[in-house]
């Protein structure tokens, strides 16, 4: 799901780049000569300077205090959050109330029978198989209740994301204003979402819902902004010279032409709404993401994955079905009678079922595997925690782990003059990118100072480096050998599909059982997690290089080794470089959730906010890690992307 | 068309929510009362003491008198103000929260008090008793720092290692061990799960620690443990969050219901305000669902066999 960024790119010449590279850091080495004796006399010492921080928890607490207090009285809660909330409840329940009408028998076969109609048999029988595959587990209830929620999230999100990126798609300045935004908002920790939702509309399943909207929408309204833009030239003067009108365009040419963009940006809402989901859990969404948050509170990791294999199954069957959905465009559309016949055959399996009373999933119909499961976990934290010969036993891994790396890389980041800091982050971010992208990345930076929470970002920076570095070493290293052996990479590809959708707190406990509480298994937990995208944009990236180009390295007697270093890796450099950006995204977002397993920082204040109603510290460390996410993005983000839009 | 179309959809939302105001404090669950099912939504807090309570109202309102319950996971602040919206019906163990309970229950009347669990909490610094046994002196607070070196982690850097578990549970171990000098690192473990899971391994290999923990909990069956003495605890030496330098209250735990539901929740209200157990009840659930990995429904039902002429007193 994260390579659709990864279009092809022309690498600059290295010539251009190093002088210009030169150049500004030439400015930027004046600048600093200027700025720094300054500030480091008018506020000297190393962390950022408490002249500097603004203390918002006063106002903070007192806007909690004033919602808590006129939630029942206030006309902007009665009129408008209230209506709000009660659509999302009556929506969920709506649709709940349907799927239990239906029942489990007749839910299977709508289901297979959707999954048939848009992307063939293979995927319906994947498509049944899951779904049975949730009612075995014993979660069937949960399942209903967790796909009501996202089928509203969903909906709710596609229909706010089409109309932004109708909006953007269809006027410049619309384009100019929104592109920021939701580029910064994609960047951003789920987690990070949670609490402004939950200051007004309270525990529950409409912050649920309205925060997985507000996560997922932003991929629907940029697909969509960029099909609208990309539709071919010739093809909108051809009807243009018809004479039709602007809205007859809109709707008889330019929609249907950006067809693909709009079913992957579904594709890409439905995926990050399904990660939300169990993340929104926190916040009392119920369905499985509670069933895993609740086995977690008594270290059962059995149960977690029987709660958690169900969401898996669910993203890979949605995942594969609007993914073919969208591929099959292209091809002859089918008659609408088979869609018919497809109608008849579902309603006739409900009604069956209904009549055979195979409404609820039959109670002796369960496979526990929860027990086998702790059973193994247990031998295997048992047996690899400590005292194995020679390589020593993954507890001392993390103890090194956490002292020569993790501690050296967070002390020495709080060691170093906060003005320092802000001029590093200028360099990386200016030598990779525009002064804009800078600019941006220091005064993201210098937010965080200001905030006050200057040493927690600092602490939660080190372990997102050491996170991004071992990712980056382990990645590239498989995806170099997937995109040269074939059986290799479709042996991998179930396992980074099960890796990507599976929700983290599934892995947070056995991470714990091998690593010990602390920075560690946070970091662990955050290799798991963005190992995938970065393997999958690394191997896509070696395998599109131009063939040719290899042909002739191989003409020329250059060996396997040669062709990888010479050839394919300095032609695969976007792609690299998008995988790092990735990389280091999808990290800070785990290493947040990483607060649960003693990460510490900005995650656990994020935690504590939520657990305690502490608005002000929590919304405190949201704000720092969104700015710390657009920092990273910024940072590690190749120009071309902003030349591009620029260009189009 | 299209326009009349969209107009359309809007007045039937509009009916749909009626016109007028919308109160966010009455709303329940999307999921409660489906199929005409009579439905009590009870919160569940993330350790297991609270699951095994729940777990056994859960079977008893299921078996005995035909209700369909709904569970949430929530933290405690955020389950009170949930309980003030009545999106949850009831809390079944309250570890104390005079905040919550000024605002909630005296000032607003959201919340009606259930009365006594019949469970009594207390909080503590514990180490393993295999430790106490061998160095019986690191049992007063005295003589921690003695022991600081044998307690550190990488974690803790060069000090001594107090773990604390998740952030919602009722601490002040940052301010203990600042006012009273001690050479420790309070490590949060950041939820009890990571927290257990950390002591569980120290003590397959025997290795002290220190730990922020309570009682009743089924852990200190699997791992015995021996409390470490702090400064008495005195009314109101806990009046000021930064000043503390006492040892923890000892709690009877509460129970708090909606005050709808206290008022209009027929059975399962009157229920839920009679079910009182003893620790050692809770404490023989609790290990069932967390020790033997029972689901918690299997572990209530083999307590409720067991016990009749304890639940039978509870039934309306």
């Amino acid at each position: 799901m994260a390579t659709i960024t990864a279009t092809a790119r022309k690498p600059a010449a290295p010539g251009i780049l190093t002088s210009r590279a030169v150049r500004k850091l030439l400015v930027l080495a004046l600048a600093a000569a200027i700025l720094a004796p300054i500030a480091a006399t008018q506020w000297p010492g190393t962390p950022w300077p408490a002249a500097l921080t603004v203390d918002v928890s006063k106002p903070l607490g007192r806007a909690s205090d004033w919602i808590i207090d006129n939630r029942d009285s206030h006309p902007l809660f009665l009129y408008f959050f209230g209506h709000v909330s009660n659509v999302v409840v009556i929506a969920v329940r709506a649709v709940y109330l349907a799927l239990l009408a239906v029942g489990w028998a007749g839910v299977t076969a709508i289901g297979a029978l959707v999954a048939w109609r848009v992307a063939g048999v293979r995927l319906a029988a994947g498509t049944a198989a899951a779904f049975l595959a949730c009612g075995l587990l014993g979660m069937w209830v949960p399942t209903l209740q967790t796909l009501a929620l996202m089928v509203v999230a969903v909906l709710a999100s596609v229909v706010v994301g089409a109309l932004l990126g109708l909006a953007a798609g269809l006027s410049d300045r619309m384009d100019r204003v929104l592109r920021p935004v939701l580029d910064t908002m994609q960047v951003l920790p789920a987690f990070a979402y949670l609490l402004p939702v939950v200051l007004v509309f309270g525990i529950g399943v409409p912050a649920a819902v309205l925060a997985t909207v507000v996560y997922a929408a932003p991929p629907m309204a940029r697909l969509t902004s960029l099909g609208l833009r990309g539709a071919d030239k010739e093809v909108l003067e051809a009807v243009e010279s018809l004479g039709t009108t602007a809205r007859q365009r809109l709707l008889t040419a330019r929609i249907p032409l950006a067809r693909r963009e709009l079913l992957l940006g579904v594709n890409q809402t439905i995926m990050m709404a399904l990660s939300m989901a169990v993340i929104a859990s926190v916040v009392g969404a119920g369905g499985l993401g509670d069933r895993v948050y609740q086995a977690l509170a008594s270290v059962d990791v059995g149960a977690a994955l029987a709660a958690g294999i169900p969401i898996v199954l669910l993203a890979v069957v949605l995942d594969r079905v609007t993914g073919a959905a969208g591929e099959r465009l292209g091809g002859a559309g089918k008659s609408p009678v088979t869609w018919l016949y497809a109608l008849v055959v579902g309603a006739a399996v409900a009604l069956a079922g209904r009549l055979a009373g195979l409404l609820d999933w039959p109670d002796g119909w369960e496979v526990d595997i929860a027990e086998p499961v702790n059973r193994a976990v247990d031998w295997m934290t048992a047996h690899l925690y400590s005292g194995v010969p020679v390589v020593g036993g993954t507890a001392d891994w993390a103890a090194r782990f956490t002292s020569w790396v993790l501690n050296p890389l967070r002390d020495g980041l709080q060691w170093l003059p906060w003005w320092s800091v802000l001029l590093i982050v200028a360099a990386l971010a200016w030598l990779i990118g525009t002064w804009r992208t800078a600019l941006t990345a220091v005064l993201a930076m210098a937010a965080i100072g200001v905030l006050g929470v200057w040493d927690p970002s600092l602490d939660t920076l080190s372990q997102v480096l050491a996170a991004v570095a071992v990712t980056l070493v382990v990645g590239f290293a498989t995806g170099v050998a997937a995109a040269r052996g074939d059986r290799f990479a479709r042996l991998l590809r179930p396992v980074l599909d099960v890796f990507q959708t599976m929700p983290q707190f599934v892995y947070l406990i056995p991470v714990v059982a091998l690593f010990g509480v602390g920075r560690a298994p946070a970091v662990a937990a955050a290799v798991v997690y963005a190992l995938p995208a970065v393997v999958r944009i690394t191997a896509q990236g070696l395998r599109q290089v131009d063939p040719a180009a290899l042909e002739s390295a191989r003409s020329l007697g250059a060996t396997g080794g040669q062709q990888l270093r010479q050839v394919q890796l300095p032609l695969a450099r976007p792609a690299l470089l998008l995988a790092v950006n990735q990389g280091v995204v999808l990290v800070l977002a785990v290493v947040i959730i990483g607060g649960l397993v003693g990460g510490g920082a900005l995650g656990y204040q994020v935690v504590f906010g939520l657990a305690q109603g502490d608005l002000a510290t929590g919304l405190v460390a949201g704000a720092a890690i969104v700015c710390l996410g657009l920092m990273l993005d910024r940072v590690t983000q190749p120009t071309e992307r902003r030349t591009t839009r620029e260009g189009a | 068309m299209s326009r009349k179309r969209i107009t359309a959809a809007a007045a039937v939302l509009v009916l749909a929510t009626g016109c007028g105001a919308a109160d966010m404090t009455k709303q329940a669950s999307p999921y409660a009362h489906a199929q005409g099912a009579r439905t009590v939504t009870l919160s569940v807090q993330s350790w297991v003491g609270a699951q095994a309570n729940v777990a056994v109202a859960q079977y008893l309102l299921e078996h005995e008198l035909g209700y369909r319950v709904d569970t949430v996971q929530v933290d405690e602040v955020p389950a009170w103000d949930a309980l003030s919206q009545g999106r949850v019906d009831a809390i079944l163990e309250d570890w104390g929260h005079p905040e919550q309970e000024q605002r909630y229950v005296r000032d607003k009347k959201t919340i009606a008090p259930g009365g006594d669990l019949g469970v009594t909490g207390h909080i503590g610094w514990f180490v393993p008793t295999y430790f106490a046994k061998k160095h019986p002196d690191v049992t007063d607070w005295k003589n921690l720092d003695k022991y600081a070196d044998l307690l550190r982690t990488a974690e803790s850097g060069g000090k001594g290692q107090l773990l604390d578990g998740s952030p919602s549970y009722v601490t002040n171990d940052k301010a203990l061990v600042k006012n009273l000098d001690l050479d420790y690192q309070v490590v949060f473990a950041g939820s009890e799960a990571a927290q257990i899971t950390q002591m569980q391994q120290f003590a397959k290999e025997e290795k002290p620690f220190l730990s922020y923990w309570y009682t009743p909990q089924w852990l200190m069956e699997r791992i015995p443990m021996t409390e470490v003495k702090l400064p008495p605890y005195e009314e109101g030496c806990d009046a000021d969050p930064a000043k503390v330098d006492c040892a923890y209250p000892v709690t009877p735990l509460q129970k708090y219901l909606n005050a709808g539901f206290a008022k209009d929740g027929g059975e399962a209200a009157e229920f839920l305000k009679n079910l009182t157990w003893t620790t050692e009840d809770q404490n023989q659930v609790s290990l069932m669902i967390a020790e033997q990995k029972m689901r918690p429904d299997e572990a209530a039902k083999k307590w409720v066999d067991g016990h009749e002429s304890v639940w039978r007193k509870w039934l309306p």
